[in-house]
C-alpha cells in the first residue's frame, strides 16, 4: 500500500478558556491518501474546524503527529489552499484582484500569474466580474471566487470548511457539482467539512463521521458510488441507503449532545 | 367578465428607515436653515430676549461688517484654522502607528491603555494650567491642547477598528503564504482603512470644540479668543458671529472628510 498523503496520528486539543477547559480532540487518528476526497460530518461543536485548522497549519494540538508528505504540519504552507465558509474575500480587493492577491507570494512571473487568474475566472464563469468588489457578489459568485483562488495556487491539498453552509439549495446544487466535476477531472485531495449528510455523500469516497465533543472519529464509510456523479446519482437507492445510515449515527450524537 | 380592476386594499404603513432621495434631503436641509434663522430672528425681536440675543440682522450690519472691514474676522478665522488642523494634522499621523502597535503587539497596549483611558475622561480644560505652565503662552499651547484631545479619541477608534477586523481574512492571507510583515501592510491596514477615516472625522470635531479650551490659554487672535473678547464687552453680535463661523469651519471639514471616505471606501 502506498503511503498515505496526510496522516492524523493520535491528536488531543485542548481550548483553555476563562469558563473551563474545552477537549475539541481526543485522540483522532486518519490518515488520507493523495487524490481522495474524504467528507468530515458531525454535529456542530465536534472539533471538524479545529482538525481543519490544524491540517491547515493555522491552530496548534497538544499531542500527537499531524504530517504531509512525512512532514510535520507546523505552520500555514501554500501546498494546501483553504476554503473558507465566510468565503475569506478582501473586501477592498476587486475579484480579480483577490484572485491575484492568492498567487501575490508564489514564484511566478507577472504574465504567468496573469493567465492564471483569465483562466481560473473563465472557469468559474466571472470574467465579467473582473473589476466588481465582492459587495457586489451574490454570495454563491463570491464563493466562486474563493474556491477559484484556492485552485489557482494549484495546492495540493483542499481544505474546505463548509464552503456551500451559506448558500441556497440552488446554487449549492450547482456548487457541488462544479466542485465534482473539477475534481474528477484534476483529482486534488480533498478535505471538506460539511454538517450536511446528503452533501458528503455525494462528494466523498469516504466520509468521516466524527462524535460529538470531545471530538473523536467514530466511524468511517466508504462511499461505494461510481463516479462521474452528479445531482441524479441523488436517485439511487444506494445513496439513500449510505445517507440514511449515516444520518442514524449523526442523529444519535445530536441527541447525545441535547442529554 | 367585468374589467374592474380591484384597487388594493390599503397597506398598513410600515416604519421606513431611509433617508429619502437628494433632492428632498437637500430641500429639507436649506429649509430648515432657513427655519432656524427665521426663528432666530423673530427671537431676538421680543422685548426681553432681544436685550441678550443679538438677532442675524444685527450679526451681519455690526459684527461682520467691522471685523471683517477691521481684517480681525480673516485673521481669526485663518489662526484658529491652522491651530485646529495643526493639532489635529500632528495626532492623526501620530494615532495610526500607537493604534497599530496596540493592535500588533498586546504587551504594548496593556501598557498604554490604562494612560490612555486615565486621560481620555480629563476635559481637555482642566489640562490648561499645566499645559501654560510647561509651554507657555504660544502658539505650542494651544496646538498641543488640541493634539491631546484629537489624538486620544483618534488612537481610540483606530484601535477599536483594528480589533474589528475579520480574522479570516487575516488566516487566508497566511495560507497563500503572507508574512507578519505583508499582514500587517496588506490586511490590517486596509482592513481597518474605514476606521482611520471615522477617526479623522471625530478628531478634526474633537479638536474645534477643544479649541475655545485652547485659545484660553491667552491669545490675542483666534475665534475662541474673539467670543471671549466680545463677552467681556458685551458683544452679543460678535459672539454669535464667532459661533457660526466655528459651526461652519466644522461643517465644512467634516464635508471635505465625508467625502474623502466616500471617495477612498467605495467597496464598502
Amino acid at each position: 500500500m502506498t503511503k498515505p498523503l496526510i496522516c492524523i496520528d493520535k491528536v488531543f486539543k485542548t481550548y483553555k478558556g476563562v469558563s473551563g477547559n474545552v477537549e475539541a480532540l481526543k485522540n483522532v487518528t486518519l490518515d488520507i491518501a493523495e487524490n481522495e476526497f474524504v467528507c468530515v460530518v458531525g454535529p456542530s461543536g465536534c472539533g471538524k474546524t479545529t482538525l481543519l485548522n490544524i491540517l491547515a497549519g493555522l491552530e496548534t494540538y497538544d499531542s500527537g503527529q499531524v504530517t504531509m508528505n512525512g512532514e510535520p504540519i507546523i505552520g500555514p504552507g501554500i501546498e494546501r489552499g483553504v476554503i473558507f465558509q465566510q468565503y475569506a474575500l478582501f473586501p477592498w480587493l476587486t475579484v480579480e484582484k483577490n484572485m491575484e492577491f492568492g498567487l501575490k507570494y508564489l514564484k511566478l512571473t507577472k504574465e504567468e500569474k496573469k493567465k492564471i487568474v483569465q483562466h481560473y475566472m473563465e472557469i468559474v464563469g466571472l470574467t465579467e466580474f473582473a473589476h466588481a468588489f465582492p459587495k457586489e457578489l451574490s454570495g454563491g459568485m463570491k464563493q466562486r471566487v474563493a474556491i477559484a483562488r484556492g485552485y489557482s495556487t494549484s495546492p495540493r491539498v483542499l481544505l474546505m470548511d463548509e464552503p456551500f453552509g451559506a448558500l441556497d439549495a440552488q446554487t449549492r446544487a450547482q456548487l457541488q457539482e462544479d466542485l465534482l466535476r473539477t475534481w474528477e477531472l484534476e483529482r486534488k485531495t480533498c478535505f471538506f467539512i460539511t454538517h450536511d449528510v446528503e452533501e458528503a455523500v455525494l462528494l466523498a469516497q469516504r466520509v468521516v463521521l466524527m462524535s460529538a465533543r470531545p471530538g473523536r472519529v467514530k466511524q468511517i464509510i466508504n462511499i461505494d458510488l461510481p463516479y462521474p456523479r452528479n445531482q441524479e446519482t441523488k436517485i439511487l437507492p444506494r445513496f439513500n441507503e449510505l445517507k440514511n445510515q449515516i444520518w442514524a449515527n449523526v442523529y444519535e450524537e445530536y441527541l447525545s449532545v441535547k442529554k | 367578465m367585468s374589467d374592474n380592476v380591484e384597487v388594493a386594499p390599503k397597506h398598513k404603513k410600515l416604519k421606513q428607515f431611509t433617508d429619502g432621495s437628494p433632492k428632498v434631503r437637500l430641500i429639507m436641509m436649506v429649509g430648515s436653515i432657513i427655519a432656524g434663522f427665521l426663528i432666530w430672528f423673530f427671537l431676538s425681536k421680543q422685548p426681553v430676549i432681544g436685550i441678550i440675543l443679538a438677532g442675524p440682522d444685527d450679526v451681519v450690519s455690526h459684527g461682520l461688517i467691522e471685523e471683517w472691514t477691521a481684517g480681525r474676522l480673516q485673521k481669526n478665522i485663518l489662526i484658529s484654522l491652522w491651530r485646529v488642523l495643526g493639532g489635529w494634522s500632528l495626532a492623526f499621523v501620530t494615532a495610526i502607528p500607537v493604534a497599530f502597535l496596540m493592535g500588533w503587539y498586546n504587551k504594548f497596549k496593556n501598557i498604554v491603555d490604562p494612560w490612555l483611558q486615565f486621560l481620555r475622561t480629563i476635559p481637555p480644560i482642566a489640562l490648561i494650567p499645566l499645559v501654560i505652565l510647561f509651554m507657555g503662552v504660544g502658539e505650542q499651547a494651544k496646538i498641543i491642547v488640541i493634539f491631546i484631545t484629537s489624538f486620544l479619541v483618534m488612537v481610540v477608534t483606530i484601535y477599536q477598528g483594528i480589533r474589528n477586523v475579520d480574522l479570516t481574512l487575516v488566516k487566508a492571507a497566511y495560507t497563500f503564504g503572507a508574512s507578519d510583515v505583508d499582514i500587517l501592510f496588506r490586511v490590517i491596514v486596509p482592513a481597518s482603512f474605514p476606521y482611520i477615516l471615522v477617526a479623522a472625522r471625530l478628531g478634526i470635531s474633537t479638536g474645534l470644540t477643544t479649541l475655545i479650551a485652547a485659545e484660553l490659554t491667552g491669545t490675542t487672535y483666534g475665534l475662541g479668543n474673539m467670543i471671549q473678547e466680545a463677552q467681556l464687552y458685551f458683544r452679543m453680535d460678535k459672539v454669535m458671529l464667532g459661533i457660526i463661523c466655528i459651526g461652519i469651519i466644522g461643517f465644512t471639514l467634516d464635508r471635505l472628510l465625508l467625502l474623502a471616505e466616500k471617495k477612498l471606501t467605495r467597496w464598502q
